[in-house]
């Protein structure tokens, strides 16, 4: 008959032991670096930074895909809307005296609407980043370093290469083989000459 | 167009039916469309007509621009006149800067383009006082 005492213990135990896991885990599941690993990516908080003064209603993390939004591509040169949704009240004057003749307006409030509207220009646009040099910096530093990861390796982890390998049980190994006559008419034998004894 | 391919290939099949054996078959028909390629004057013609339409509203520019850089041309400076002239009777400024950037950027290696297309569009840059993006200095980065 077997102990329901002991049988009781051990399943005791095992849900003692699923508990801890379950516990664990949802301490690493709510731990902060995975909440600021879920959190929204470094690139989207800088882009959003950089745009301060785009006067997004809405966070840039929440994209809302129902309304016109703003984008700027080289092949849509008139987004759905401006860039700056709501004007300050110097924006809103500037806007006014562009009901009137451009000629009356200066360089700079030119360029001011122009921003108003559009957040890059065609050049901004079209501008190459310099990731490609971090990217193969960063490639060839993980490329070294795995190199000398394996260099370490070899010297510390392996044992030592099989004593057949040895200098001298090499020696007596070819010795052997050109004794016998391995692979006489193609191969390793018909290399070695048998008068002179020594290699052809 | 699409009207007219199906119109024919319905007057094909009835002539196949119509064929007797002992006749050779008749060759096999091409189903090009007979319509009437459209020549580059009309092209043009038809989007100044579009920009020059007296209450053109907002989108309907953004969309023909829009629309007009999705072809593969860089088009004529009268179209070209015609939108900006739009842009004025809806006060944006800043379009029609832009009209002038996608011009250029459509014109791609081909660089002779852009100048020709300023220097035809000078009398009207001139008369709205649009100033051009190199007068902004928003043509280098």
């Amino acid at each position: 008959m077997i102990h329901a005492l002991p049988i009781q213990r051990h399943v005791g135990n095992l849900l003692r032991t699923k508990a801890d896991i379950f516990n664990n885990l949802n301490k690493m599941l709510t731990s902060r670096a995975l909440i600021r690993g879920l959190r929204p990516s470094l690139w989207r908080s800088l882009s959003s930074t950089s745009a301060l003064q785009g006067a997004h209603a809405k966070a840039v993390d929440a994209l809302d895909a129902s309304v016109p939004q703003y984008n700027n591509c080289v092949g849509i040169p008139l987004p759905d809307i401006p860039f700056v949704r709501v004007p300050s009240a110097e924006q809103k004057k500037l806007k006014e005296k562009e009901k009137g003749p451009w000629s009356s307006l200066s360089k700079e409030e030119k360029l001011s609407l122009y921003r108003m509207s559009f957040e890059l220009t065609y050049p901004e646009m079209r501008q190459g980043s310099g990731e490609w040099k971090t990217v193969v910096a960063g490639v060839l530093f993980f490329l070294g370093l795995s190199g000398l990861l394996v260099w370490w390796q070899r010297i510390y982890v392996y044992g030592d290469v099989p004593h057949t390998l040895s200098k001298e049980w090499v020696e007596q190994q070819t010795q052997r083989m050109i004794d016998m006559r391995i692979n006489p008419v193609e191969g390793f034998a018909s290399k070695w000459d048998y008068e002179k004894k020594q290699w052809k | 167009m699409f009207s007219a391919v199906v119109r024919l290939s319905a007057s094909g099949v009835r002539a196949l039916a119509r064929t007797r054996p002992g006749y050779t078959a008749p060759l096999a028909c091409r189903c090009y469309s007979h319509a009437k390629a459209e020549t580059d004057e009309e092209f043009d013609a038809r989007w100044v007509t579009y920009f020059s339409k007296p209450d053109i509203d907002a989108w309907e520019l953004r969309k023909g621009m829009n629309t007009l850089i999705g072809y593969d041309l860089v088009p004529e400076p009268k179209i070209l006149d015609s939108a900006l002239r739009a842009c004025r009777r809806l006060n944006d400024l800043a379009s029609a800067i832009r009209i002038l950037e996608a011009v250029k950027d459509k014109s791609g290696p081909h660089k002779e383009i852009y100048p020709y297309v300023i220097q035809e569009l000078q009398p009207t840059l001139k008369e709205l006082g649009i100033s051009t993006p190199e007068e902004l200095g928003i043509d280098k980065v």
